[in-house]
């Protein structure tokens, strides 16, 4: 496990908040990453998918020096066998699109102008995310 | 190329690197409540939305984006099944694998195949609901 590292998680919250902020203020945009990453990938022809190809494109640069620099940035392998990654990815691609948001769009968008929706959404996928983790990480190595 | 775009995109980017939230292992330190509890993940969600609430009152005190034509318009009051059921079943995907979207994507250029299968079934997700219901939106 890791250490409590209270610097870099308020630098790291500040600048991911700011990249969510130059585009609200500057755009008028809501830069919620599951909606983002549904518009790029997504059946819409909503003319918008340009400044989201955009956003992903920048993230995916500034990850790529980390990756070079920093290889330590990212863990090098997942925490459990391939097949539970793969529901997961499924249930969390599905789960966002349902409630239209994920952490960036309901989490830090919708909570920072008192969405109800957003409030009600973010306690759910919080409280359920830490009852789905202790259950198994109480299995761990076995599954 | 939308630059706005890109420089947003970049500061995210950072800010997911730079917290450890691109670390599926970090975020399952605080999901966790049976290990060894790591709190970063509050930090970098208390400090994140500190910067968003400021935002908010920003976008408040001014008629129109910078380069842009419109806010967004009020959130929605609408509470459903929808809405609590997906938030249940994203958390319960994130919870299994401590991926959210935006980490998982930026986390493709660390090249470890789980980030490229969680990714594909992540877009997989998506897409079933995006056939179903392509008029769904962003909160």
């Amino acid at each position: 496990m890791h250490e409590f590292t209270p610097g870099h998680a308020i630098a790291g919250g500040i600048l991911i908040a700011l990249g969510l902020a130059v585009m609200l203020i500057g755009s008028g945009r809501i830069a919620g990453l599951s909606g983002i990453v549904a518009g790029v990938i997504g059946l819409k022809r909503t003319g918008d998918r340009g400044w989201r190809a955009s956003f992903l494109i920048g993230a995916l640069a500034v990850g790529a020096i980390f990756e070079v620099a920093q290889p330590r940035t990212f863990d090098g392998s997942a925490p459990h066998p391939m097949w539970l990654v793969a529901i997961s990815g499924v249930l969390v691609g599905f789960g966002t699109r349902l409630s239209n948001g994920c952490t960036s769009g309901h989490g830090l968008c919708g909570i920072g102008r008192f969405s109800k929706r957003s409030i009600i959404a973010t306690a759910t996928f919080f409280g359920i995310g830490v009852v789905t983790a202790t259950i198994v990480g109480r299995f761990g190595g076995v599954v | 190329m939308n630059l706005l775009a890109i420089l947003g995109g970049a500061l995210f980017g950072a800010g997911v690197c730079i917290s450890g939230m691109v670390r599926p292992s970090k975020v399952l330190g605080f999901l966790d409540f049976g290990g060894a509890f790591d709190a970063s993940l509050l930090l970098v969600m208390a400090s994140a939305l500190a910067v968003t609430v400021i935002a908010w009152r920003i976008v408040a005190k001014r008629r129109l984006p910078r380069f842009a034509t419109a806010f967004p318009a009020p959130p929605s009051q609408l509470v459903d099944l929808r809405l609590v059921g997906g938030a249940a079943i994203f958390g319960v995907g994130w919870g299994l694998s401590g991926y959210c979207p935006g980490p998982a994507v930026v986390s493709l250029v660390s090249g470890v195949p789980a980030v490229f299968v969680f990714c594909a079934a992540m877009a997989a997700g998506m897409f079933v609901v995006e056939l179903r219901d392509p008029s769904s939106r962003d909160d």
